[in-house]
């Protein structure tokens, strides 16, 4: 069966009423869940799995995939509107869609946030349509020292999110990448700067320490001054409230450059959204004309990692869809959700079961456009959230941040994590340290640790193996470049400045 | 100059953290019977805070850092700041204790009241008001536990 073939007898599987509806429902459970911090997809999933059981299995699979990347819609709003990351994949969208919230311009960012989604999510869906099998056998080639590689190159990431100092943001990613190193080994189990508490041995929560250097940072910076500072403004009419063609003009690369790196890297497992929304920013940053107005509410900013962290969910369903193999918390719950159901995902599901996986794919179409359909209405009223005074605004960031990191593991200890990260960013404000290169360290971390080890256990001990293999040695070597980006600019400026003198 | 005593001072701090973590990662195994041990990677960012840090250290006792416009001091306004996240650390310390609902009712009121020198009945509106939103979304729609006091909420 080939691909038209495949789709339109998706589409005769999804466009039953009963489809539509779960389809409905579960993009609308996803945008609820992305919006509200803590409780993820993974968790909804998990939690409704068992209530699929008496379901038809396509319809099912169909609902909860609607979570799945409904919620990846959802994730940007309180990013953009409040500096609270949704989801972890969503913490990039903070940098510059928060900056226009504070510019008046949260419609135009969320409104973007929602195209880019849109585009990102149908590019993805259409990977996985056409080229999944052979990517799969890609992804199948990264070994350890390929994720190694992929990670640094992530890491070389550090050198857009630097402001003034170089130095200061090595010196904030290297803590981030400290703080993974917190709990169990993972390999020996051996405890590692935990400080005697047990609580610490799983790690510090991501989304704690993201919710607590983002949101509540901004809320203690706020309350220097008496009456807050004057922070939100928001522009009238519905006109004004929605990205232009300009905003659109210029947000064409970054629509581009997120869909194509959130699918590849969506596709690889273990890599994340996360992964993805960094690699998009920075490549977005590296190419624009105007690399220095990123982080101050460049709209390219919020358009590329959120095309990213769609176009992922695509990428995500690609290796689970074809080789079984889960790569994340998510996908691993729909992957037992699937054999659960009693199928056997791999190389023949596409075969054995076509009104699954076509079904799959078409309905993810339709709900791509029914989250942008759903979506672009709700953005005025959503930035409508900015007008609230800020004595009602800044309780409200606190509740929301303390009940949504609370809501995750119901853990009290994870909400003193944020408080602590909370104190945290703000003495990074205050120093001009960046905080975004602290959660990309954080975030890497774990996966940057645990692929070097296994490269050296590989190669016994020969550090070698990371530059020999093609992938890892080519994707090394595009690390290093980015790396030399500022000191290459930093000669060029004083070449010029020597013209000038000379001149 | 205030900029680059900052910067010295967080510089000095690093470089002590990253002391610090160096030697923790030189008593975890830095080889094990597998591969690398628990503290090979701990100990290279050790290694790496330090380096980073003087290097901070330095640029900012450099004359060309010290001619940088002085930043105003910070730690008026930081007061201000600062007793915010001491009455959400304080708010965060009674949640287990009193309930969500009356704890956040009282950082509210301390914000509003104490810090931004409102009326308390508004505070308590807004306090009163927020908490029966969160109750009702993630309590009741979400089906979030919240920890409650033992009357109730």
């Amino acid at each position: 069966m080939d691909a038209l073939q495949g789709l339109l007898m998706g589409f005769s599987v999804a466009l039953t009423p009963v489809n539509l509806f779960w389809c409905l429902v579960g993009v609308i459970l996803g945008t609820v869940v992305g919006v509200l911090p803590g409780l993820g997809p993974a968790a909804t999933i998990a939690m409704l799995l068992p209530l699929t059981l008496k379901m038809d299995h396509t319809t099912a699979i169909i609902a909860l995939a609607g979570i799945f990347y409904g919620a990846r819609y959802g994730g940007s709003t309180t990013s953009i509107l409040l500096n609270i990351p949704g989801e972890s994949s969503s913490v990039v969208t903070c940098l510059d869609g928060y900056q226009m919230a504070r510019q008046g311009r949260a419609g135009p960012a969320l409104g973007i946030s929602a195209i880019a989604s849109f585009i990102a999510g149908t590019v993805g869906v259409l990977g996985l349509m056409l080229v999944a099998p052979p990517l799969a056998r890609f992804a199948l080639r990264f070994a350890p020292p390929e994720y190694f590689s992929l990670m640094v190159l992530g890491l070389a990431m550090v050198v857009f999110l630097a402001g003034e100092s170089m130095v200061k943001a090595l010196l904030a990613m290297l803590v981030g990448l400290w703080i993974a190193t917190i709990g169990a080994d993972l390999f020996t189990a051996e405890s590692r700067f935990t400080f005697g508490q047990a609580k610490l041995l799983g790690g510090v929560d991501f989304i704690a320490a993201s919710v607590g250097i983002f949101a509540i940072a901004e809320v203690l910076v706020n309350l220097e001054s008496q009456g807050g500072a004057e922070i939100f403004k928001l522009a009238r009419g519905l006109r004004n409230l929605l990205p232009t063609l300009r905003d659109l003009k210029d947000c064409r690369f970054a629509f581009l450059n997120g869909s194509v790196i959130g699918f590849v890297v969506g596709a690889l497992p273990g890599a994340g959204a996360t992964v993805a929304s960094f690699l998009s920013y920075g490549l977005e940053k590296a190419f624009s004309r105007h690399p220095e107005k990123f982080g101050t509410g460049v709209i390219e900013g919020v358009a590329a990692p959120e095309g990213a962290n769609n176009a992922d969910a695509g990428g995500a369903l690609v290796p689970l869809l074809t080789l079984g193999i889960p790569g994340g918390n998510t996908t691993a719950i729909l992957l037992g959700g699937l054999i659960l159901w009693g199928y056997k995902p791999g190389p023949l599901l596409i075969h054995d079961h076509p009104d699954l996986f076509w079904g799959l794919v078409a309905s993810m179409y339709i709900g791509n456009v029914l989250l942008l359909v759903l979506n672009l209405p709700l953005v005025p009223l959503f930035a409508q959230i900015l007008r609230l005074p800020y004595y009602v605004l800044y309780p409200l960031i606190f509740g929301i941040s303390i009940v949504g990191v609370y809501s995750v593991n119901n853990s009290l200890f994870d909400v003193w994590i944020m408080g602590l990260f909370g104190l945290l960013g703000y003495v990074m404000r205050k120093l001009d340290f960046p905080a975004a290169a602290l959660v990309l360290g954080m975030v890497l971390g774990d996966g940057l640790e645990r692929a070097l080890r296994q490269s050296l256990m590989m190669s016994q001990g020969d550090i070698m193996i990371l530059l020999t293999r093609p992938i890892s040695g080519t994707l090394l070597f595009f690390a290093a470049v980015i790396l030399c980006l500022p000191a290459a600019r930093r000669v060029r400026s004083w070449r010029m400045e020597a013209i000038e003198r000379e001149g | 100059m205030i900029e680059s005593r900052g910067n010295l001072i967080s510089a000095a701090t690093l470089a002590a953290f990253g002391i610090y973590v160096i030697l923790v990662a030189v008593k975890l195994p830095y080889v094990s019977e597998v591969g690398p041990g628990p503290g090979f990677f701990p100990l290279w960012i050790g290694i790496g805070l330090v380096i980073f840090a003087l290097c901070l250290m330095l640029s900012s006792i450099s004359p060309s850092r010290r001619a940088v416009p002085e930043k105003p001091p910070f730690w008026r306004p930081a007061a201000r700041a600062l007793s915010g996240w001491f009455s959400m650390i304080i708010a965060i310390a009674l949640f287990g204790v009193i309930g969500f609902a009356l704890s956040f009712v009282m950082l509210t009121t301390f914000l509003i009241v104490v810090l931004d020198r409102r009326p308390v009945w508004l505070a308590l509106g807004v306090g009163i008001g927020l908490a029966v939103i969160f109750h009702l979304i993630f309590v009741v729609a979400l089906d979030v536990s919240l920890p409650a006091a033992p009357w109730g909420f």
